[in-house]
């Protein structure tokens, strides 16, 4: 294998280890719980975080295990939430003020889930504000830190998640991706992050920011762990009608079955520009060691994708003004005290309540829905979307999977673009298509720089075949030399 | 002076009577105690989603199939964006350019006048929840927000602007209820709100085919009170266009107390709802195959079961409209009818007697204690001339308290009849030997105290002479 890490940090050997009792859960639980309280405040990966319950939670594990319940792969492992899920009892607060404090009454689709096949929880994780960002950086409460780098960004919106894997805090974490922000800090942390085909994971309890384009996706290290999470994920959920059956859990074993004969298409015109040089010769790497594999790589074109950052952000804003109206402080959460009337309460709490960024796309929303510019902004926004949906269709017609990396930079340092919120979206550029698109994406580690940051590669592929974008990062994780690097800060002693 | 014509389109948002809400499972019962009958969707709480009720969706399109509208093959929900304590999410989840229904009418009769009230559109929406303000409540100051009604499933009915009066919206308002109780989709009552009404008003001189401006007017809590304020919002249009003025746009609250309108208070900037399609549910698709099949199982319409009584049991129109208030009158009438044989004396009996009878006790038509087959009796020895109607209205009194048929009342009440010749004369001469004076006047040929000699044969037979048969016998008696 590599070096490094011992195998059985794969969350796969976790799981075995706890299914077969040759560990107990809370035995696992501890190393986990050990590690975070060693690095989790330095790094800002965890908003709430509560060892005890943590070894409570592996306790019962333990005592379904004894008592002859049949768990699944994820038994005893340890799972980082995103605190934009809601978890019954335990704070949710979306990384923002107007929900401190907040606990809902009932947990997420993907957390009941995941509380049914035995994982243990390691606490909710930072994230940008309501999800809105690329750097975790518009956490109303403090940023979180790269792990390979504590002076740069983890990326966003799902930073907290991915640090907290990538410093082997916890062995694999949820995220949730409207533009990339699952895809985003996994590169930035050099881990996975899948955001799945629109649809595939039931909504259900998470958040919501933009309703046509979030979507919950796994964090891993391998390939194979991030096959695991997203089969204990994925399908049809009644309460959420977006959700589709034809998401299915695949056969992890699948994944060794290499890349011969696959088609990977790069766009090279979407890439012409504005990427750094490293991460474009990662790119050509990982296309010759593919190729060298057996797979062919083709030129596609997506002519419509650089239209995608304008759409993105006319689109998203829209749906998220009208999701985030909820947050009045009528009921829960942040309620500006001693204002006079209605409207000054409104006015006071929201402006309170949420940060710059939140106000801004609310605001940006707002006028792209208004009357007068609804047709020039949103619907036309929804047209150029279609466009973009149909040039993935056609790219995918000549090719498995589209190959580009995820970011055009490696991460930026802390401060480095929050008060350019343009250069902060601009990040966003090879992520937004896929998710304009619908279309299942993945981001895997490729390889670092020569200052030893992560880069990541991003595939993306047809409606429902995760299975082919896990299979060609499988492919590449075996050849990978730095697969299963891990960065220093979580290079200590081990359990 | 201008002659004006009024110009009136109504708005109604009916409640549909599922047994849960348009999009969670709570229960839509009236009347639980306060935020008892919520959960986190309802609520709006951070991460919930909308599931389609499939009931509220056949009910919406039932109501559209039996006003005539085009049920569309595929309709969207939209969100409607906007601010108030009783819209949880801050949006309400409605139906914005592509409604479920789209035109169908209603048919209206004002004065003998038929028309038929064009309608634009019918479509699914959820409710708010209540405010309860502390006007008028001492030393109160706290609005109380209660969410049990939130999503509860609502048709918004609205109808072209081809009413001409209160009057004919009073018709029209009672038209559209009775087809929604008649379908069991909308228990249609304004009073506890499963009903409600906004009208939208203006005038133009007659001839003119431009709209004038409209006001919005609402707040009216009954049919009689739209066809109130239709009338004060004309008149105050009329009169102030005739001083000179213009009619602004605006919305005005109707006061019954006082019986005026006035503009709403708060200064309300005009709403920019931002709809946009609703990205948490699909597209309603809708395909022939279901409406067709939704159609064949829509229960009688009013039209039909008047239609088919005057058919079938040969009642004038007047008493169709009568009996077939509700469904359940309906019902009783043709039972009725069925077992006396006679439709039109059913008739007479159901509109009168058992309608007098129940209004003045408070009876529902299924409350009333004389059920059709003891009234279809009773009926049916009147048609078959075995009692006469006088006694046949003893009978139904005694009926009301007691639970014996009418065969059964006749014989333990001693009110057979008396038609047999020999008893009738017998009973003519007791009449006349007890008014030998009034017979006296009758023999010499004065004809309108027979009427008298008539009265007193049936008054000392307790109604149960024959009428026309005691005539006869006096007359022999008296021998004119």
């Amino acid at each position: 294998m590599t070096s490094g890490v011992k195998e059985q940090e794969t969350a796969e050997s976790i799981g075995r280890s706890v299914v077969s009792r040759e560990r107990t859960a809370v035995e696992v639980a501890r190393i986990f719980v050990e590690r975070a309280e060693r690095t989790a405040s330095r790094l800002g990966t965890y908003l709430d975080r509560d060892p005890e319950r943590t070894l409570a939670m592996a306790r019962d594990v333990d005592a379904r295990i004894a008592a002859g319940e049949k768990l699944g792969p994820l038994a005893g492992v340890t799972v980082a939430l995103k605190d934009n899920l809601c978890t019954h009892g335990i704070p949710t607060t979306c990384g923002s003020r107007i929900l401190e404090g907040y606990r809902p009454p009932y947990d997420a689709h993907v957390v009941e889930r995941l509380r049914a096949a035995g994982a243990v929880f390691t606490g909710k994780t930072n994230c940008d504000e309501f999800a809105m960002g690329s750097s975790t950086e518009n956490s109303a409460y403090f940023p979180t830190r790269n792990p390979w780098d504590l002076t740069r960004v983890p990326g966003g919106s799902s930073g907290g998640s991915a640090a907290t894997v990538a410093a082997l805090e916890a062995a694999l974490a949820l995220g949730s991706d409207t533009g990339g922000s699952v895809r985003q800090p996994a590169a930035f942390c050099g881990v996975l992050g899948l955001k799945p085909t629109y649809g595939a994971v039931s909504r259900y309890g998470l958040v919501a920011f933009a309703s046509s384009l979030d979507q919950i996706g796994p964090l891993a290290r391998t390939a194979r762990d991030t096959a695991l999470l997203y089969n204990a994920i994925c399908g049809r959920d009644e309460r959420d009608m977006t959700s589709r059956a034809d998401a299915r859990p695949m056969d992890v074993e699948r994944l060794e079955r290499g890349v011969k004969g696959m088609k990977l298409g790069i766009p090279r015109d979407l890439i012409a520009e504005g990427v750094d040089p490293e991460v474009r010769a990662s790119l050509d790497t990982v296309a010759k060691t593919l190729s060298d594999e057996g797979a062919e790589i083709v030129d596609v074109a997506l002519p419509h994708a650089r239209y995608s950052i304008a759409t993105y952000y006319l689109i998203a804003p829209a749906e998220a003004s009208s999701n985030l109206a909820r947050y009045d402080g009528v009921r829960y959460g942040f309620r500006a005290k001693g204002a006079p009337d209605l409207q000054s309460m409104y006015a006071a709490t929201r402006g309170k309540g949420f940060g710059r960024e939140v106000r801004r796309r609310i605001l940006l929303g707002t006028y792209a829905l208004s009357a007068g510019y609804y047709d020039a902004y949103y619907l036309r926004a929804m047209k150029v979307r279609t466009l973009i949906r149909k040039d993935f269709q056609d790219a995918l017609a000549r090719a498995d999977a589209v190959l580009l990396p995820t970011t055009p930079t490696p991460p930026f340092k802390l401060g480095e673009k929050v008060d350019d919120p343009l250069a902060m979206y601009l990040n966003d550029i090879f992520s937004v298509p896929a998710s304009l698109a619908g279309a299942p994406a993945l981001s895997f580690p490729s390889g670092l720089t020569r200052s030893s940051l992560p880069i990541g590669m991003q595939l993306v592929g047809r409606p429902f075949e995760e299975e082919t974008l896990l299979r060609v990062a499988r492919t590449w994780e075996r050849r990978n030399a730095d697969a299963l690097r891990v960065p220093a800060i979580a290079a200590g002693p081990r359990g | 002076m201008t002659a004006y014509e009024t110009v009136v389109g109504l708005e109604v948002h009916a409640q549909l009577k599922t047994a849960s809400k348009i999009f969670c499972s709570c229960s839509t019962t009236f009347g639980a105690r306060p935020n008892t009958q919520v959960c986190p969707v309802c609520l709006g709480l951070p991460g919930v989603l909308p599931v389609l009720n499939e009931r509220a969706v056949r009910f919406a399109a039932m109501t559209g199939l039996a006003v005539g509208a085009e049920v569309a093959g595929r309709s969207v929900f939209a969100r409607k964006n906007y601010f108030y304590p009783d819209l949880p999410k801050g949006y309400q989840i409605s139906q914005y350019d592509r409604p479920l229904c789209a035109g169908g009418g209603v048919d209206i009769q004002v004065g003998g006048t038929r028309k038929r009230i064009g309608l634009v559109r019918i479509h699914l929406e959820e409710d708010a929840g209540k405010s309860i303000h502390p006007e008028g409540r001492e030393g109160v100051t706290t609005t109380l927000v209660d969410l049990n009604r939130s999503g509860v499933p609502l048709i918004e009915i609205v109808s072209e602007p081809e009413i001409r009066s209160g009057a004919e919206a009073y018709d029209y308002l009672t038209r559209l209820k009775q087809i929604l109780v008649y379908l069991d989709v909308c228990d249609g009552n304004m009073e506890e709100g499963s009903l409600r009404c906004d009208a939208n008003v203006s005038v133009r001189p007659q001839g003119r085919a431009e709209f004038g401006t409209k006001t919005e007017v609402k707040n009216m809590n009954s049919f009689r009170n739209v066809e109130r304020a239709i009338a004060f919002e004309t008149e105050r249009q009329i009169a102030l266009l005739n001083a000179g003025g213009r009619v602004v746009q605006e919305t005005l609250l109707w006061n019954a107390d006082k019986g005026t309108a006035e503009p709403m208070r708060s200064k309300e900037e005009a709403h920019d709802y931002r709809y946009f399609p609703e990205p948490d549910l699909l597209p309603l698709d809708l395909t022939p195959g279901w409406i067709d099949s939704l159609r064949s199982e829509l229960p009688e319409l009013p039209y039909q079961v008047r239609e088919r009584l005057i058919r079938e049991f040969g009642v004038p129109e007047y008493d169709a409209e009568v009996l077939t208030e509700t469904r359940s009158l309906a019902l009783y009438y043709e039972e009725v009818a069925r077992r006396a044989g006679n439709g039109k004396l059913a008739s007479n009996w159901t509109m009168t007697e058992v309608n007098g009878s129940r209004n003045k006790a408070g009876q529902s038509i299924e409350e009333f204690p004389v059920r059709p087959d003891r009234l279809g009796a009773l009926v049916k020895m009147i048609a078959e001339d075995r009692i006469s109607g006088k006694i046949g209205k003893q009978l139904f009194e005694l009926m009301l308290t007691r639970p014996e048929g009418p065969e059964d009342l006749v014989k333990s009440q001693g009110l057979l009849p008396i038609d047999d010749d020999a008893s009738l004369r017998a009973l003519a001469r007791d009449v006349i030997a007890a008014n030998p004076g009034p017979a006296a006047e009758v023999k010499a040929g004065k004809e309108r105290t027979f009427a008298f000699l008539v009265g007193q044969a049936m008054k000392q037979s307790r109604g149960r002479a024959h009428p026309e048969k005691i005539q006869d016998a006096l007359r022999k008696e008296l021998g004119t």
